[in-house]
């Protein structure tokens, strides 16, 4: 039995009402853990990408895909954790700040690209765009000088390099990969 | 054309084939009760409960191999159906439920008799639908036959609000589906094939598990030739039970909980499980790590979520088992296995389950022995859930194929009255005996009513002891014979009851009487009610606790056989 680990699964779906809730009760369901939900719109009409992040060894997450497949609004889903991929997430930290305090979290925010995106007298919001680690770091670094909240995305994810094949007339989206 | 809603409900119905639907009206299903008679090849029959309508679809399901389908209103109409929704999803049964909900423009303001009928029957359905505008309805219907009996079966609820039944729409018949996200597999790969194959073909002591997969697909034929042809024995599982004749040589029983003894030892002494259909229940693997460890395993499965769920397989086939078996059959040589044959032989002289005990006492299980010889086992027995249905699975000898209808998954208490009633409506030419349990039996009586009023001749034999009979059993043995809350002190007078619905009642209170009591049931062109009043502290031997392996095997102690 491998030991849990973090997998990401995205999955091209329906977007329609309570196809959310279709795929959170089978997690529920089934025991899963999810540690990171995403949804968006995605490239083409009607369809929604999501991008789970699941703790679980081998075994589960394989279990974890086959039953997201059988869901009839799911029409893809992808197990991208051994593939390379890029995943990013995005946070907004808001950070206690004083003027003495603020120069220093400047220099942090710069060395982890992130942005400032509100100042106020006693608190300012740190913007950040990274991988889970990236944000988790920045976080704890900035929580020396005390976090009062901080907002995540969840992570996203997309394979790089996959052949991708915009969309022909009348078939509709299509992703073209090398297996299946 | 304009139609109403409910107009094109009733059309889709038929055009699905459709002939029968098992319900009962209410407020917001009234426009669709109202466009019945309208449409005289719909034939309704009006059940007592909904729970009712829901087991009588999942019978009707299983004889039939085509989706019952059950009506109710919205709320209690509803959630009333759930216990039948969930039993089928559980035995892969293909249901169409349709349910009224309250208008749609008070849906979430909770009106009067709204549930949330889909969000509460979301883990139970193979998929459902609130269909929010007249215009879908047809194409929905469509989708939820082509889903429900597609792949692994599985039960569909289509949910629609009062006012979209009585909405008018230009009605045009639906086009192609579009259901970009369900592509049921129903082709295994040739190189598992292949692989399934060398292992058969180079097996000492192969089993084959065949379960409800090899019944659904009608793998009848394809399952005869496999085990004839390489001489494989056959031991089933309780939903695969009748699925292979048990009058066959090669027939091995079925194993697990309270399987038989020489079923469970066969396959953890074999080098191969071929398992066909089925999922590894814990009723059958108890403890799955030590379970058939002397063995690889071959696993066909149409739903891939299964392969490798309990246990880890060598070879898994996605793939319906008809199509499965058809071309591994091409590959499998002919084999003999004699001495493995001989070994299962001997283990079923070793480890007797199935002697009844010499007594004058009337034992549930000499009930089951008779009812199956008198009928020559070509009945079409329904279960309950307890004890009656383990001694019904072992002490009955199914000759035809889809003529054992239990609950196995769920465990659904209750099933024996409206199941039976669905199994006689879509085969009425059968002859159906319901085995019940006294308790089961009272949950799901009001439909003796039913019955009743659509002179269905379904007999009925209630193995009543005057307990939760199963409940029992495990509190003498687990729990020191503390039997609380499973003493049923409050029974009915049943051949009373029954009479009281118009149908014939006899009791049964000696085993001189068992074998004219049925013929005599028999014989009555009508329904009726036997009521067995049969030994009270009789126990399912052999029985594998929960959770352990074959070796803590309970047998029936022998003291038990002298002295009961």
């Amino acid at each position: 039995m491998n030991s849990s680990e973090k997998h990401t699964i995205t999955a091209l779906v329906e977007d329609r009402a309570g196809v959310l809730n279709r795929i959170s009760s089978m997690f529920r369901r089934r025991g899963y853990n999810i540690s990171s939900l995403a949804v968006g719109k995605s490239e083409a009409e009607g369809l929604s990408r999501m991008t789970f992040v699941v703790d679980g060894d081998t075994k589960t997450v394989d279990v974890v895909v086959k039953n997201l497949r059988k869901l009839v609004e799911v029409i893809k889903v992808s197990d991208i954790s051994e593939e390379n991929a890029v995943s990013r997430e995005l946070a907004l930290i808001r950070v206690k700040c004083d003027v003495t305090s603020r120069s220093e979290i400047m220099q942090i925010v710069d060395i982890f690209r992130a942005k400032i995106v509100d100042v106020s007298q006693d608190t300012l919001i740190v913007e950040v765009t990274g991988n889970e680690d990236k944000v988790n770091s920045l976080v704890d670094l900035l929580d020396t000088f005390g976090v009062f909240e901080v907002m995540r995305t969840g992570t996203v994810a997309m394979s790089r390099g996959v052949a991708f094949e915009k969309d022909k007339p009348g078939s509709g989206p299509r992703i073209l990969e090398s297996a299946s | 054309m304009l139609k109403k809603g409910s107009q094109i409900v009733c059309e889709s119905l038929l055009r699905e084939g459709c002939d029968v639907v098992f319900g009962i009206p209410g407020g917001a299903i009234l426009p669709l009760y109202q466009a019945l008679p309208e449409y005289p090849e719909l034939r309704h029959i009006l059940t007592r409960h909904e729970q009712g309508a829901s087991l009588a679809a999942d019978g009707y399901a299983r004889v039939t191999g085509r989706p019952g389908v059950a009506f109710a209103t919205s709320g209690p109409g509803a959630t009333n159906l759930v216990t039948g929704i969930a039993s089928a999803q559980m035995d892969s049964v293909p249901l169409v439920i349709v349910t009224g909900q309250v208008n749609s423009w008070t849906i979430g303001s909770d009106a009067f008799q709204e549930t949330d009928i889909t969000g509460i029957t979301l883990p139970v359905t193979k998929h459902n639908f609130l269909v929010m505008d007249a215009a879908e309805i047809a194409s929905a219907i469509k989708e939820a036959f082509y889903i429900a009996n597609s792949g692994r079966p599985g039960p569909v609820l289509v949910d629609i609000p009062r006012n979209v039944f009585v909405q008018e729409v230009e009605y045009e018949e639906p086009g192609e589906m579009n259901l970009p996200g369900y592509s049921p597999n129903f082709s295994g790969h040739s190189g598992q094939i292949k692989k399934a194959a060398d292992l058969i073909n180079e097996s000492v002591k192969p089993v084959i598990i065949a379960g409800h997969g090899v019944i659904i697909s009608k793998a009848y034929e394809e399952l005869k030739v496999l085990a004839e042809k390489a001489q494989i024995p056959v031991i089933t599982t309780l939903l695969g039970i009748s699925c292979f004749p048990e009058d066959h040589v090669l027939w091995s029983g079925w194993p697990g909980m309270h399987g038989m003894a020489h079923s469970s030892f066969a396959i953890e002494e074999s080098d191969l499980v071929i398992a066909l259909g089925m999922r590894f229940d814990d009723r059958i693997t108890g403890n799955p790590a030590k379970f058939a460890t002397n063995s690889k395993k071959i696993h066909v499965d149409v739903d891939p979520s299964e392969i490798g769920k309990n246990i880890s397989v060598e070879v898994p086939i996605v793939g319906d088992v008809k199509e499965v078996l058809g071309r591994l059959n091409q590959q499998v040589l002919p084999g003999t296995h004699t001495d493995w044959l001989k070994r299962i032989e001997s283990l079923k002289e070793d480890h007797p389950s199935l002697d009844i005990p010499e007594t004058t006492k009337l034992l549930a299980r000499q009930v089951i022995k008779d009812l199956s010889d008198e009928t020559r086992g070509n009945a079409t027995i329904v279960t309950g859930v307890g004890q009656h249905q383990m001694w019904a699975a072992q002490h009955y000898r199914f000759k035809n194929p889809s003529t054992f209808l239990t609950s196995g998954g769920s465990g659904t208490m209750g099933y024996e009255v409206p199941a039976a009633m669905g199994a006689q409506v879509g085969n009425p030419e059968s002859t159906v005996w319901s085995i019940a349990g006294d308790g089961g039996f009272q949950m799901t009586l009001c439909e003796l009513a039913t019955i009743a009023e659509n002179r269905l001749p379904i007999k009925f034999a209630i193995l009543n002891n005057n307990f939760l009979g199963m409940v029992r059993q495990w509190q003498e043995i687990f729990f020191d014979s503390s039997y609380v809350s499973t003493s049923y002190t409050g029974n009915p007078d049943f051949v009373r009851l029954a009479e009281s619905y118009g149908i014939k009642g006899i009791r049964v209170t000696d085993k001189s009487q068992v074998k004219s009591a049925i013929s005599e049931a028999m014989e009555h062109d009508g329904p009726v009610v036997v009521d067995f009043i049969v030994e009270q502290e009789e126990n399912v031997y052999p029985m594998i606790p929960s959770g352990m392996t074959v070796y803590d095997m309970i047998e029936e102690p022998v003291s038990e056989k002298v002295t009961s």
